[in-house]
């Protein structure tokens, strides 16, 4: 049992680097809160940056509910460009904030406490920008409340053999109970900022979110409950998610689509882009805000081996396509993958094999995972990955199906492009508008942990495993 | 329960006279309040409440609390989702809109899962953090305890233990219990006026 309780002080301690009490922990987070003058210039210059970005979106938006869709650069056959894309792109940068936020915590890794705030808050901007493709695709967004079964006055009912409206259903819950999760660990932090400011207005603000909490050990009781099986929740409509995502494709025929592989394949790459978008913001704002004892090297290098797993999972992925398609023996099949190799598309697909296949082999090497520089470029790589990948599933499957007489090419028009630039730059932006506002790191979780810490030099084995939750280890 | 009521009806006609509420005690560590939390619930103590700035394991089972609410009631809310997901289907594509698409039944159930899984999840997440606020009693922005000394400290890094008033409570009996945990401070809070803060 002592051997037990070493183990887990050890990986506490290496959690928690240098002398923390709660105090300070209040401190280091609650201060880019409550002293604004806390924050760099890079913050006025990334906020900036988001904001134009931002503007960007709404021109875009603007110009194609004015003119329609036709603005963009979807055509016949390839139905479905950029905005699907995109779709699949964001839906699966938000998938590594509710995974280190429910999976993390079901599987009690402790690790989890000092990124899951602001991945919870990546996995709701990035729906967010997500949920606008399909909305503003269907040509007309001011009535998707059509998607949605009502009792209506057209006496119409949406399609439930739909993979489409699966999506509906599978996107909007998936927003709610991302929104729900991350609300429910910031009421006790909420609490924590309204005791902690010293002005009155400020507290009144916070005491309104706050809802009143106090710390009692039965709220705790029950908020614990709640937490744990909303964890439990989200765990498998996250996965399902993005399966229903690769349904919209794999019920199809288009040949290079029709694959049953698709949804674990997914999901692996949903991973793999969510991390690396985690990993992109992690990295820049530990040094920015010196939340190095926070978000530590360990940190930082167990993301890095979760994005090397699913990266590998993704390329058995791709080679299993190929497989497939030579397999199958389908006529149809095996071109597409011989289109896939030199066809018009070509480029796409080499450097996705490049950014997704072989870049990240990089990160088996400690040293490559330690530096920051490293694994900050084979972040960007993977994001742009990940978007290839989707490119190739999507323009490069349709622009080639059975009839060569209904054969095409797809060209992004400038629209295409300002409307991504435009979910980035607002994505950015209100990342950095949280980064400001809202505590940017769970403090009550990290607080547990120094709990834990403290126990380190005590003698009280019995106790500690009280304490800490461990009996059932027993 | 009775002495609480009294003291309520007592409030209601005089606004000055502030209601007693329990004796609350102040640690500088979460083990004290655990160790504190135990001997009162062994010495007798059934009605209390401990605070803590992040949640203690173990400490529900030191103030004698236990609770099964939330997660039944989840239960209940995912069991009303899938049925509820699955007769919605139901009764659009067979009964209220049959549309025979690639010759498939109308009730092609295995087409329905998604949705009905969808519904299921998310009428037990928000009953698990709306449940959970309902049981806890929030929205409450005012409570008794916050007139404690000090008490701004309990969301940040001071633990708190409330003997609250009740049946046969001796509020100086108490208070000298109270003293001999290892308490920083011990004080009797009144509440400002008589409300309803029993959850």
């Amino acid at each position: 049992m002592a051997h037990l309780i070493n183990e887990k002080q050890q990986e506490v301690n290496e959690l928690l680097p240098g002398q923390q009490s709660y105090a300070k922990i209040d401190d280091q987070i609650g201060s880019m809160i409550l002293d604004q003058k806390r924050h760099p210039k890079i913050w006025y210059i990334m906020l900036g940056f988001g904001f134009l970005g931002a503007n960007l979106l709404l021109v875009s938006i603007a110009w194609l509910v004015y003119m329609g869709i036709g603005v963009w650069g979807n055509n016949q056959p390839v139905g479905w460009g950029f905005d699907i894309i995109n779709f699949v792109w964001w839906i699966g940068i938000g998938h590594a904030g509710t995974l280190i936020s429910a999976v993390l915590l079901l599987l009690r890794q402790q690790w989890r406490n000092s990124i899951n705030r602001f991945a919870e808050a990546m996995t709701i901007f990035a729906v967010m920008c997500a949920g606008l493709y399909p909305l503003l695709h269907t040509g007309r967004p001011w009535v998707a409340y059509w998607l949605f079964p009502y009792p209506n006055v057209l006496a119409m009912w949406p399609q439930f053999r739909s993979p489409l409206i699966w999506d509906v259903f599978a996107v909007s819950t998936y927003a709610t109970v991302s929104i729900l999760f991350w609300f429910i660990g910031l009421i006790p932090d909420f609490a924590t900022m309204r005791d902690k400011t010293k002005k009155a207005s400020v507290a009144k603000i916070w005491g309104m979110l706050a809802l009143g909490w106090r710390g009692s050990a039965k709220h705790w009781h029950r908020y614990e409950q709640a937490y744990l099986i909303l964890a439990g929740l989200s765990t498998p409509l996250v996965l399902s998610v993005h399966s229903i995502v690769s349904l919209d494709f794999a019920v199809s025929i288009v040949p290079g689509w029709n694959v049953t592989l698709f949804p674990p394949y997914f999901v692996a790459g949903a991973v793999f882009a969510g991390f690396a978008m985690v990993l992109t913001f992690a990295i820049p704002m530990r040094k920015w805000y010196g939340l190095e004892d926070l978000i530590t090297e360990k940190h930082l290098d167990w993301m890095a081996k979760i994005m090397l797993t699913t990266g590998l999972i993704v390329f058995y992925g791709y080679l299993c396509e190929v497989f497939f398609a030579w397999y199958s023996g389908v006529i149809w099949e095996m071109a597409i993958i011989q289109n896939r190799f030199t066809g018009p598309y070509a480029w796409a697909f080499w450097s996705l094999w490049f950014c997704n296949g072989l870049a990240p082999q990089i990160l088996w090497s400690p040293k490559m995972r330690a530096n920051k520089l490293v694994l900050f470029t084979v972040c960007q790589l993977v994001s742009i990955g990940m978007w290839l990948e989707r490119f190739v599933i999507i323009p490069v499957s349709l622009h080639r199906d059975y009839l060569p007489s209904s054969w095409g090419m797809y060209y992004p028009t400038i629209w295409d492009f300002a409307f991504f630039a435009g979910t980035i730059g607002f994505f950015i932006f209100l990342m950095f508008l949280f980064m400001r506002f809202l505590p940017v790191i769970n403090i009550f979780e990290m607080k547990d942990l120094v709990f834990k810490k403290s126990h380190d030099h005590s003698h009280d084995h019995d106790h500690l495993l009280s304490a800490s939750g461990a009996k059932g280890d027993e | 329960m009775s002495k609480t009521l009294e003291h309520s009806e007592v409030g209601h006609h005089d606004h000055d006279e502030p209601v007693f509420y329990g004796v609350v005690a102040e640690y500088d560590s979460g083990d004290k309040l655990m160790e504190a939390a135990e001997k009162a619930r062994e010495g007798g103590y059934t009605q209390m409440d401990a605070f803590s700035p992040f949640p203690i394991h173990g400490m529900s089972e030191a103030i004698g609390f236990k609770c099964h609410k939330v997660p039944l009631s989840i239960f209940g809310a995912a069991c009303v989702g899938a049925v509820v997901g699955l007769a919605l289907q139901y009764y659009v594509s067979v009964i209220d809109y049959p549309l025979n698409v690639g010759g498939k039944p109308l009730f092609s159930w295995p087409s329905f899962i998604p949705v009905t899984y969808e519904c299921t999840i998310l009428l037990a997440s928000l009953t698990a953090v709306f449940g959970m606020l309902a049981f806890n009693g929030f929205p409450k922005p005012y409570h008794p305890v916050f007139n404690t000394p000090n008490f701004d400290r309990a969301t940040q890094d001071k633990f708190f233990l409330v003997l609250e008033d009740g049946e046969g409570f001796d509020a100086a009996k108490a208070e000298s219990f109270l003293k001999g945990t290892g308490a920083d401070n011990v004080t009797s809070v009144f509440a400002d006026e008589a409300g309803a803060w029993s959850v």
